[in-house]
């Protein structure tokens, strides 16, 4: 790591189209301070169970030296089991003389940890060619795994409170199918910035268009911001998400820099100005995080419990406070991770994808490639409607519905935005269908009826959608298939047909009575579900045959998972 | 089975009509199919049913579990001396009879179609399903043989997307229809393939 920061100024005209050196296909180590990053809370937390369980004999040791006139009693107090070693090791120890070996034995604990972490650190390293990134780990049992650069689905750059204070960040490449993902943890954080600018370029298809001389158009603005990195320090210094890598800033007697640094990374916005086009990012300011956690889902069950709280203090039943502490306390992380996570948000539209950064104390940023995005979802629930407030989820390849808090924060893509944020993400995600989406999506949020060209349910499905029956619509155009539904959970599903990957009718025996049909469109598993609840049979007839037929069609046009080389 | 190549133009037969005899699933071979060779050779003009001797593998199966629930119901019933589990027996063996009843209609609503792009599936009497999947989205072609099928020379051919909820599964296929089908498709995904 550090041999390549310091090659980095000296290679600059070799590598001018690079961001790093790191993407050439050698084997290159991750940041030193990996292992005890990845490993590094729970040996601070041995070391504090550790104090904690010593804490009086410590107390003992030193409260002779601070305050004497209390040692003889303490003394007392422990002579009783002084020397026992069940209750007191470090009493026996002393007694029968062994403190070389305690000591001894604490030395090469600690020797066999370092060394340890120093041998993980050695054996784990990672390769990025034209085709693949690959890692490799392990001392005793070795893995090697590899993501072909074609398949890649998406690339998070993770930045954990306690790696951010060490300038650390965690690249992390998600391919398709479950677990799926290829960790590089972890790496210096200006160095994953610019290694995923490489690993894109890579995925992009522009290398062959570029070993070809030609310049893709569309890899231009990569290309200029990896001159810039390439170029060194100038630069670097002076955009304050640029800071180096520490491992060459760490000179001595630069501490006061070092520091400087660290906080100008850690106030810097999540995603580089200088990647992003300003106009297109999405603001969401404080106050409205704030105000939709406060009226989100979670409000009902905080409405419940205070109820509940209220009736027990009411009738004094008090076992009801304690046995509802920690559903409180589950209910205030969640609105504090939801805010925090929310905070700082931000989203623009790169050559490489679509950049989303999050995230106050511990951040992230994920890009998504083009091409990527296999349905959108915007919805909006009751209580935010009076603030014309949506969130905006989509599927993506390689995150399954049950996944962890993680995987739910990636599909995430708006957290709450107004209608109009609701446009500018569309846009971003859907490229090159504006115009069609237009229309569809204002008529599509809030519109009913044929609104918008939107084709409606049949008056008759009121029998089984009576309040919603006149949002339910549907709408083909452009290689795009819009579902608008639900009034108490307004929802409006994008899917882009080229990723479509089958279509479905179903009629059970009501709807069938009814002469209904319910059409489904089958992605990739998320949290997003195309099912148009309610279709006059015939029209579901004529929509089966042209969403099958435009999928196809629009699959085989559809080049956008090589966006770099379609413009060469 | 017999191997009966039939001239599709010459035998328009509705899809409701579909004769059913074994010979039927191998009738719609591409070289069978000639009118549409031109088009492309996999093509179907019409339907295809699975072989009819499913419905045999669905009957055993379900009178399988219905002894099983019945038996168990019973032996609660007597054993124990519980009242209710005799009403249960007798609910659960009346709905098992009339399910069984329905197997074969049930079997010949299972269908499946080759078009140009696209395989359309569809089954089912009361709830019925039909499916698009284009060629170009498969992952993979599983075909998997229970007991009961392989003792009927029967095979499931599954048709995997990387959407969990397509669920194509063509079940109760001819063994050597199943192995052609199956490499049929995988040609026609390798002619069509795109990406994710």
């Amino acid at each position: 790591m550090s041999e390549s920061d310091r090659d980095r100024g000296a290679a600059a005209p070799a590598a001018a189209r690079r961001a790093t050196d790191l993407a050439d296909g050698e084997w290159h180590r991750l940041h030193p301070a990996s292992p005890l990053l990845r490993g590094g809370l729970a040996l601070i937390a041995i070391i504090g169970f550790v104090i904690a369980n010593l804490r009086e004999r410590l107390v003992e040791m030193f409260l002779p030296v601070f305050a004497p006139d209390l040692g003889g009693e303490v003394d007392r107090e422990f002579s009783d089991w002084q020397g026992d070693w069940a209750n007191d090791p470090i009493g026996g120890i002393v007694l029968n003389g062994l403190v070389g070996w305690a000591l001894l034995a604490v030395v090469l604990v600690l020797a066999g940890i370092v060394g340890g972490f120093w041998l993980s650190w050695r054996m784990h390293s990672f390769r990025i060619t034209g085709e693949a990134v690959e890692v490799r780990s392990g001392i005793l049992f070795r893995s090697h795994r590899s993501a072909r650069l074609d398949r890649i689905q998406g690339i998070n750059v993770q930045r954990p409170l306690f790696a951010r204070l060490f300038g650390a960040a965690k690249l992390e490449l998600s391919v398709a199918g479950q677990s799926g993902d290829v960790q590089l943890s972890y790496l210096g954080s200006t160095l994953a910035d610019s290694l995923r600018a490489d690993i894109l370029r890579l995925a992009s298809g522009a290398r062959a268009a570029k070993a070809a001389g030609v310049r893709p158009d569309s890899a231009a603005d990569v290309a200029a911001i990896a001159d810039a990195a390439a170029a060194g320090e100038p630069v670097a210094d002076g955009v304050p998400g640029h800071a180096l890598d520490e491992a060459s800033a760490a000179g001595k007697g630069r501490v006061s820099e070092l520091v400087g640094r660290r906080v100008g990374e850690f106030m810097a916005p999540e995603l580089d100005p200088e990647l992003a086009p300003p106009e297109s990012v999405v603001h969401i300011p404080l106050g409205r995080v704030i105000g939709s956690t406060l009226l989100g889902g979670a409000m009902i069950w905080t409405v419940i419990l205070v109820g509940v709280l209220a009736a027990g203090i009411f009738t004094q039943q008090w076992w009801v406070l304690f046995s509802f502490v920690p559903a409180l306390i589950g209910l205030v992380s969640y609105a504090w991770s939801r805010i925090t996570k929310s905070l700082r948000y931000s989203i623009a539209g790169t050559p490489d994808g679509v950049r989303i950064g999050h995230g106050l104390l511990s951040t992230g940023n994920q890009t998504i490639p083009p091409g990527r995005v296999h349905a959108i979802e915007a919805t909006q629930w009751l209580l935010w409607r009076p603030f014309g407030w949506w969130t905006v989820r989509v599927n993506v390849a390689g995150q399954s519905i049950s996944a962890g808090s993680d995987a739910a924060q990636r599909t995430l893509v708006l957290p709450v935005g107004t209608a109009d944020d609701v446009r500018r993400v569309l846009d971003l995600l859907v490229p090159g269908s504006a115009i069609a989406l237009a229309d569809v999506i204002g008529a599509g949020l809030t519109g009913r009826g044929t609104d918008g060209g939107f084709r409606p349910a049949p008056r008759r499905s009121a029998w089984l959608h009576p309040l919603s029956w006149r949002r339910i619509g549907w709408i083909e155009q452009d290689g795009i298939a819009a579902i608008r539904r639900g009034v108490l959970l307004r929802g409006l599903v994008v899917v882009p047909l080229a990723r479509l990957q089958s279509v479905a009718i179903q009629r059970g025996p009501v709807r069938r009575m009814l002469r209904l049909a319910s059409l489904r469109l089958h992605t990739v598993t998320g949290p997003v579900t195309a099912t148009l609840p309610a279709v006059d049979a015939i029209d579901a007839e004529q929509a089966f045959e042209s969403v099958a037929r435009e999928a196809v069609e629009r699959a085989a046009l559809d080049t956008s998972d090589h966006w770099g080389a379609a413009h060469a | 089975m017999p191997e009966v190549p039939y001239d599709e133009a010459e035998v328009p037969v509705p899809p409701e009509a579909v004769p059913t005899e074994p010979g039927t699933p191998e009738a719609g071979t591409p070289e069978a199919a000639a009118p549409e060779a031109s088009a492309g050779s996999h093509v179907d003009a019409d339907w295809r049913r699975v072989s009819p001797k499913y419905v045999v593998v669905e009957v055993i199966g379900s009178i399988i579990g219905e002894a099983i629930l019945v038996g168990a119901m019973l032996v609660v019933h007597f054993v124990f001396g519980q009242q209710w589990a005799l009403w249960v027996a007798i609910a659960a063996a009346v709905l098992g009879i009339v399910s069984i009843a329905f197997e074969p209609r049930r079997v010949r609503s299972i269908a499946y179609r080759l078009r140009e792009d696209d395989l359309v599936f569809r089954r089912g009497i009361m709830y019925q399903r039909q499916v698009a999947v284009p060629y170009g989205r498969m992952q993979l072609v599983d075909i998997t043989r229970g007991p009961l099928a392989r003792a009927m020379g029967l095979a499931d051919l599954k048709f995997v997307t990387a959407a969990a909820a397509t669920a194509v599964t063509v079940p109760g296929l001819p063994a050597e229809e199943a192995d052609r089908l199956r490499d049929e498709l995988v040609a026609l995904a390798e002619t069509r393939r795109a990406g994710l």
